[in-house]
């Protein structure tokens, strides 16, 4: 991807990540939060990962945020009336933002650029991906699909429950 | 650039073309079907062709010439955006889809495939669960009660359906072991029974076609899945307040779904553009005789064949919408998530225990 085209890309993402955020009709926020991750989804593809970003597109932004719409027309939430927050937790998320900013720019500048290196062949395809899935990261791997097999169980069973 | 930009608009117009044919069934097989006459009126100087004209002409140019009523109260730029963003991704998908095998002009050997993507069936999968914002969001800027019931339905079930869908799929890449849909299509070219039976994928994972097939058809949102529209419900559902242009776009990303729909089964089971007995060089017939033929020619006698493919599942696909009557929601569910899941998740597991116990004991 080549430096102005990343720029631009970069302006739009940001830009649309920040609407998710501003904007008051929470369908809109939803909108744009789908375009934020297809946007993200093309980074992936820049940096060779297609199939990264592919589930990216599949998982979150065709199936996640599908069910915030749903639940978003379920309550009928309108457009909100912003109420003004007080001042204090205006100034406090303020300075936990800026907080944030200066521990991620000190940590990019001690980090050292890694030496430039041309990747192997066959790199952030699926059978070098999945190779790595299932050698390597094998118990990761297993205890997240176990975590979410709890996490539907549970969500079975607070379905079930009988009043 | 330019081969990409030619073979891109060469699959849009085939699909297109195709879709138009799909309007036609619809107008004039339901007719059979149901022993009426059907499209007669539109006609250019006196030639009808069958209720062609009506079909190919007289509609659109009617639904572009409507007046596009956009309700009070309504989100203008949702209202807008929703038609778009239902019929741009199911056409983008039709980019991996190949037609044809190789095609050698002048020394270049063309791969008849717009876009070669090692993932190709998760691009599908990924733009598939994209267009249903088109119905959800239209369904919720209509500001119209049976609008947003009609979206609400339609995001439940194409939801619910994509996840029989895609483990219908798992199967069918443990069979041909790639993502790509060239390389499938290739992977179909073998013979049985003594090179007299082309060794299709329907062959090798009947089960899966048929979960497909029908979370397809469900997916595209026709009878009898047709709960989103459920005009005896729902008015028309999530396109109610969709007039003129808007509803011809909402309309025909339905019918380019249906040719998608068409477009991977064919692709899938039925040997995408494979001619039996035709290899790249020309015909070898299993009693052994062999007729030589140019490059052009067999590429053009497989797009010929993906055409037909493509025209016959769209065909069977509308016999099939005004064949059967349409289902219960809670009926709906259940066939979804009581039916096609658990056949197609024992169907990966079969599929996969027989190919490691085929490939013998791991080196």
């Amino acid at each position: 991807m080549s430096p102005p085209v990343f720029l631009l890309l970069a302006a739009v993402t940001v830009a649309s990540a920040l609407t998710v955020v501003v904007h008051k009709n929470p369908v809109h926020s939803a909108c744009a939060l789908v375009s934020t991750l297809c946007l993200l989804a093309v980074f992936f593809l820049g940096l060779d990962a297609q199939l990264v970003a592919f589930l990216q597109v599949i998982v979150y932004a065709g199936a996640i945020v599908v069910l915030f719409l749903f639940v978003i027309m379920l309550l009928n939430l309108r457009v909100e009336a912003r109420a003004m927050a007080g001042t204090l937790l205006v100034g406090t998320a303020a300075a936990g933002g800026v907080a944030l900013a200066v521990l991620v720019v000190t940590a990019l500048r001690r980090a050292a650029a890694p030496a430039a290196t041309i990747p192997p062949a066959g790199f952030g395809e699926t059978a070098a991906l999945a190779r790595q899935l299932f050698t390597v990261y094998l118990l990761p791997f297993e205890l997240t699909s176990i975590l979410l097999l709890v996490a539907i169980v549970g969500a079975v069973a607070l379905a079930k429950k009988q009043p | 650039m330019a081969e990409v930009a030619i073979k891109s608009l060469f699959i849009v117009l085939l699909v297109l073309q195709v879709m138009g044919l799909g309007v036609f069934f619809e107008r004039k097989v339901s007719a059979l079907i149901q022993d009426r006459i059907g499209a007669n009126r539109a006609a250019i100087m006196g030639f009808a062709g069958l209720g062609l004209v009506n079909t190919l002409v007289a509609d659109p140019v009617k639904f572009l010439l409507k007046e596009d009523v956009v309700p009070a109260g309504t989100d203008h730029l949702l209202h807008f955006l929703a038609p778009v963003l239902s019929l741009v991704p199911v056409l983008v998908t039709f980019a991996v889809v190949p037609f044809g095998d190789v095609l050698q002009v002048g020394g270049h050997t063309i791969n008849l495939q717009a876009a070669e993507l090692n993932v190709g069936i998760l691009y599908v999968l990924a733009m598939v669960s994209l267009a249903v914002y088109g119905v959800v969001l239209g369904g919720w800027a209509s500001n119209n009660r049976w609008s947003l019931l009609g979206g609400i339905r339609g995001s439940a079930q194409m939801i619910s359906y994509e996840i029989a869908m895609g483990l219908a799929l798992v199967s069918v890449v443990l069979t041909y072991d790639t993502l790509d849909l060239q390389q499938m299509a290739r992977a179909q070219g073998g013979y049985l029974l003594h090179g007299w039976l082309p060794a299709w994928g329907i062959l090798y994972q009947p089960v899966a076609f048929l979960v497909f097939m029908t979370a397809g058809v469900a997916e595209s949102k026709r009878i009898p899945f047709d709960l989103p529209e459920g005009e005896s419900e729902l008015v028309s559902g999530y396109f109610t307040e969709y007039s003129g242009p808007k509803h011809l776009i909402f309309m025909m990303s339905d019918f380019v779904e249906v040719v998608l729909v068409a477009a991977l089964v064919t692709t899938l089971f039925f040997g995408g553009w494979q001619v039996p007995y035709l290899l790249r060089d020309g015909l070898h017939f299993p009693w052994g005789a062999a007729v030589a033929l140019p490059s052009w020619a067999v590429a053009l006698l497989q797009v010929t064949a993906f055409a037909l493919k493509l025209v016959f599942f769209t065909w069977l696909q509308i016999v099939i919408r005004w064949t059967l009557p349409r289902f219960r929601y809670d009926q709906l569910m259940r066939l979804g998530w009581q039916g096609l899941l658990p056949v197609a998740l024992a169907n990966v597991v079969v599929s996969a225990l027989v190919i490691v116990l085929a490939a013998g004991p791991a080196a």
